[in-house]
């Protein structure tokens, strides 16, 4: 990394630590939500952006790794057993979801994610003895580490920024590994990275069980955050709504699902003064954004970029490699 | 007995809109590979535009004619220059997030811009009940049953039997070699985007009197659209057309016969089904391109 | 000169100072988006309606009234968010939110900020957790239910029954009271059919009521479902009694069914079709002001906004705690309240009473069959 990368980005951390200080309840809630919604978003990136497979079930999978986390604390379990019982799950449910699904091509595995995350919100709904139905679950304990409770929203806060970074830090390391370094060969050329002996399906299938896992990471936060749980938070509105975060941010860059995740959370808040308008303006942005930028607003910003840096040709071969 | 026939001839009549907005949806694929996630706001939207006519005192169907013109404008023209067109070169995903951003954007429109409440919308057909062997048959689920089975016929009869129909089926085919023989292929897949909107407002206004007119009808009835389009085979119309009409029958019967708490998990089910064992759908044929 | 000017000017400064301070913030958290923005479009007008009067007369106190929206998305993790917002935004009371898996989540950050919150909801569950802070605007299915049983039983004779109930948390409450009702009384469920939010085929669903062998079909969906479910009734010429709540023959209700609305009868708390001339009015000038006929959740939301008002005069003073204390155990007659239309009472939990209307729906009007007391 170059000193200045270095530079920024322990600037950006110290943002996020003083981020909630002096600020109300709402800000602090919203930032810890802004967090848990990234690390869900970097998953999606992973399936998305890297391996080029659209899941429309990364809601879905935070609702497996909500529930589980719910029973198991109400329970009495140590949330960081549950999270680990969540992010597995979610791992293996990818798994079994995408093995059939990655067998043919096109964009199957977007169906059967659509199908499985209705399912799953039906099934939540239904199985009432368990999941406590449309009711819902309530009151789950937020975890104490080493006798410090997080229970105040503060504290809370910096708890799900750890785990955000702890996401963050794996992330980064499975795409600086050579396995996935495979994934950026992979998105750049599919035939290439084939003939070059990469296993296609296989690879790709990895990457949606891992980018499943922090959705499972990601809901093993939000039942401790909301302390509520019902079916209706993971149905599939939620998961378009996590696919337009990483492709609103950017899809394939590294820092896109964060961008997209404050976007979509913090938008609705800024276009309130439209008052019931603000809904329509942002489907307006998004489709806006989408026709001039498909590569998100970091791919707009670095457009914008390179039109005010000089000029000078570059490798057209470079042009589309991950950069950071 | 009469019983199980209810269930069919509702199933039917249900099933029938389903498949409008399906072939709609194959057809969009075939042309311009779009996966239009708007589809379900697609048939919502075309009721709200007879209803605006209606409110300005225009005859029924004078507002219906209006309804087609402006759904064709906005649903054909402007939605294949202003967003399909300038997103083809990046691939199908922006689009598909564009869609996505669109059904939001029509959905919202149309709850600020009119309300959010169901509206009531006038008959076309007079809804005369009959009983047929026990059944309750209502002269409104034949001529919807009818009215789209004739439009889907038509259809199908127009793109294999004229000129222009072949055209367009080359340009979807094969949009390189249609434009080496001299087909315009860019005015082939606006026929594709019109021909959507056009079967969008039929499916709209035979459903609306009936579901009512809602801004958040589209929600539903564009994934079971979604759905059938695949159960059938999505690179044809006919597939799409007993896909609609399957799913009608089986969500019918599956709340009878099966349970009614899961009676949304049945289609899902038969996707799934499908991509296990026939990827290409029930009646579709493999398709050449994969890559 | 100078002098003037300086009066003036401070004159001006203690005037934009008192109108400043003397603000009175309400909340309004309701669904504008989502599966839930029909309803708490509707709770919204009728809060809004209600303080634009209240504003009118001199506000609350001689202070103006200022509502600061906020959007729950019918999301109850966003819901939560919001009422968090408006408490840091400093608000005196809350209204909303209607739907109750929001409220159950939101109600938890009113009580601990000591914020008091009028809620639409109906679910039993939320006047059960002791939470001294919520207020229903109108009662909960587990006090209209009963009352309606008693009068299918002893009135109507009915021995079997067909439940076609939504599968939501609204649904469900309503089902698990019915439930819990019908053994005092010795009625017999012959067939239990849950429906889809939003469902809009019910083919399925009136053939299996229609061959059920009930009495008569207990209805308990949301209005546009009732409406759809009414037609298809009608279609399949059920033969049956269909009874409800609000929901199954509201002035909506009738509006989208159409003649297949004529003969659905139930129990009524507050309706828009109620025969007392306040409630009429409200009903005028209501749709006169927003083009649409006002739903139960319009009259919910106009309740809370006048409840507030009242109860604050009585206390004297915008206090949030005062307000809470005062709400327990208190009635509020509409000749000292006329904002609440009619005689009100809450108990200790928050839950509401009053007088209801069993009512029956014939030529597309609704007309009373007995009234039935609070309980």
């Amino acid at each position: 990394m170059k000193p200045l990368t270095l530079i920024l980005l322990g600037l950006a951390l110290v943002a996020l630590i003083l981020a909630p200080i002096g600020q109300g309840n709402y800000i602090v809630y919203t930032l810890s939500s802004w967090l848990l919604f990234s690390i869900s978003a970097m998953g999606l990136n992973l399936t998305l952006g890297y391996a080029g497979q659209v899941s429309l079930a990364q809601a879905g999978f935070m609702g497996i790794g909500a529930y589980i986390t719910a029973l198991m604390t109400l329970a009495g379990i140590h949330w960081v057993v549950a999270a680990g019982v969540s992010i597995s799950s979610c791992f293996a449910v990818g798994l079994l979801l995408g093995w059939p699904a990655l067998r043919v091509q096109h964009h199957f595995l977007a169906f059967v994610t659509l199908a499985f995350n209705t399912l799953l919100f039906l099934v939540l709904r239904n199985e009432e003895e368990v999941t406590g139905g449309s009711f819902g679950l309530v009151g789950m304990p937020r975890p104490d580490f080493f006798g410090l409770s997080t229970m105040s929203n503060l504290n809370f806060y910096y708890f799900s920024l750890v785990c955000f970074l702890i996401a963050v830090a794996v992330m980064w390391g499975i795409l600086r590994s050579p396995w996935g370094r495979a994934f950026k060969a992979l998105r750049e050329n599919p035939i290439r990275a084939e003939s070059l002996g990469l296993k296609i399906r296989r690879q790709t299938l990895l990457a949606f069980a891992i980018g499943s896992a922090f959705g499972g990471l990601a809901g093993a936060m939000q039942a401790p955050l909301v302390q509520f749980i019902e079916p209706g938070s993971f149905g599939l509105i939620h998961s378009l709504k996590i696919l337009l975060m990483v492709v609103v941010g950017g899809s394939g860059f590294f820092f896109g699902p964060m961008l997209g995740a404050a976007v979509v959370i913090l938008l609705p808040e800024l276009l309130r003064f439209t008052e019931g308008y603000y809904l329509m303006i942002y489907a307006a942005l998004v489709i806006v954004l989408m026709v001039f930028s498909p590569n998100g607003l970091i791919g707009a910003g670095q457009k914008i970029w390179l039109k005010f840096k000089p000029k000078h040709e570059a490798r057209r071969d470079m042009q589309k490699g991950f950069q950071l | 007995m009469a019983e199980l026939l209810q269930i069919i001839i509702s199933g039917l009549a249900a099933g029938s809109i389903y498949a409008l907005a399906a072939v709609g949806f194959t057809l969009l694929w075939q042309a311009s590979q779009t996966i239009n996630f708007a589809q379900g706001e697609f048939v919502m939207l075309p009721a709200f535009f007879v209803l605006v006519g209606l409110g300005f005192g225009l005859p029924l169907w004078a507002a219906i004619l209006l309804g087609l013109g402006a759904s064709l404008l906005i649903l054909g023209v402007a939605f294949k220059k202003l967003i399909v067109e300038p997103m083809l070169p990046h691939g199908t995903l922006p689009l598909v997030i564009a869609t996505i951003a669109l059904g939001l954007l029509m959905k919202e429109s149309v709850k600020e811009l009119y309300g959010a409440t169901a509206q009531p919308f006038p008959a076309i057909f007079p809804q005369t009940v009959y009983n047929v062997f026990g059944a309750s048959v209502s002269v409104q689920d034949i001529c919807n049953l009818v009215v789209s089975m004739l439009a889907i016929g038509g259809l199908q009869l127009f793109l294999s039997r004229t000129r222009t129909g072949r055209c367009m089926q080359a340009s979807a085919q094969n949009p390189a070699v249609a434009e080496i023989l001299g087909v315009d292929v860019k005015r082939m897949v606006m026929y594709t985007f019109l021909i959507n909107a056009a079967l969008a407002t039929i499916a709209s206004v035979l459903i609306s009197p009936i579901y009512l007119a809602k801004f958040s009808n589209g929600e539903t009835l564009g994934l079971v659209a979604f759905i059938a389009a695949i159960v059938g085979g999505f690179n044809q119309i006919r597939g799409a057309l007993v896909g609609g009409l399957l799913i009608g029958v089986i969500d019918n019967l599956s709340a009878v016969y099966i349970s009614a708490e899961y009676r949304s998990a049945m289609p899902m089910i038969l996707l799934i089904a499908i991509i296990l064992l026939r990827p290409q759908g029930l009646l579709g044929t493999k398709e050449g391109r994969t890559v | 000169m100078f002098k003037t000017l300086l009066g003036t000017a401070a004159l001006a400064l203690a005037l934009t100072a008192t109108s400043a301070l003397a603000e009175i913030k309400i909340g309004s958290i309701v669904e504008l988006s989502g599966a839930g923005a029909a309803s708490g479009t509707n709770f919204r007008d009728g809060v809004h309606m209600a303080f634009e009067e209240i504003n009118a007369a001199g506000g609350i106190l001689g202070e103006q009234v200022a509502i600061t929206e906020y959007d729950s998305q019918t999301d109850p993790q966003v819901s939560r968010a919001m009422v968090q917002k408006a408490i840091d935004d400093g608000v005196y009371a809350i209204t909303g939110t209607v739907f109750s898996s929001s409220t159950i989540v939101n109600m938890l950050v009113a009580q601990q900020a000591g914020i008091p919150q009028f809620t639409g909801s109906e679910a039993p569950k939320i006047t059960q957790m002791n939470n001294p802070y919520i207020f229903r605007t109108a009662f909960g299915s587990q006090k209209g239910i009963p009352k309606m049983t008693k009068y299918m039983a002893e009135e109507m004779g009915i021995k079997k029954v067909a439940v076609v109930w939504a599968n939501t948390e609204f649904g469900k409450g309503g089902h698990s009271a019915f439930l819990d009702e019908i053994g005092n009384f010795g009625i017999e469920i012959v067939a239990d059919i849950p429906t889809e939010q939003a469902q809009t085929d019910f083919s399925a669903d009136v053939l299996k009521a229609k061959n059920s062998g009930a009495d008569a079909v207990f209805v308990y969906v949301t209005e546009e479902e009732s409406a759809r479910f009414l037609r298809e009734a009608q279609k399949q010429s059920i033969g049956l009694p269909l009874i409800g709540e609000t929901t199954l023959i509201g002035a909506k209700v009738i509006e989208l069914a159409g003649d297949a609305a004529n003969g659905a009868m139930g129990h009524v708390g507050l309706t828009a079709a109620a025969d007392i001339p306040a409630v009429q009015e409200m009903v005028t000038k209501f749709t006169e002001k927003f083009k649409y006929t006002p739903d139960h959740n319009a009259i919910k939301g106009y309740t809370a906004a006048y409840a507030i008002k009242c109860v604050t005069e009585k206390n004297g003073k915008v206090d949030s705690q005062a307000l809470a204390d005062a709400m327990h155990g208190l009635t509020l007659t509409a000749a000292e309240c006329p904002g609440v239309l009619m005689d009100v009472s809450w108990d200790e939990n928050g839950e509401m009473s009053r007088e209801s209307f069993f009512v029956e729906v014939k030529d597309g009007k609704q007309t009373i069959k007995a009234i039935l007391p609070p309980n």
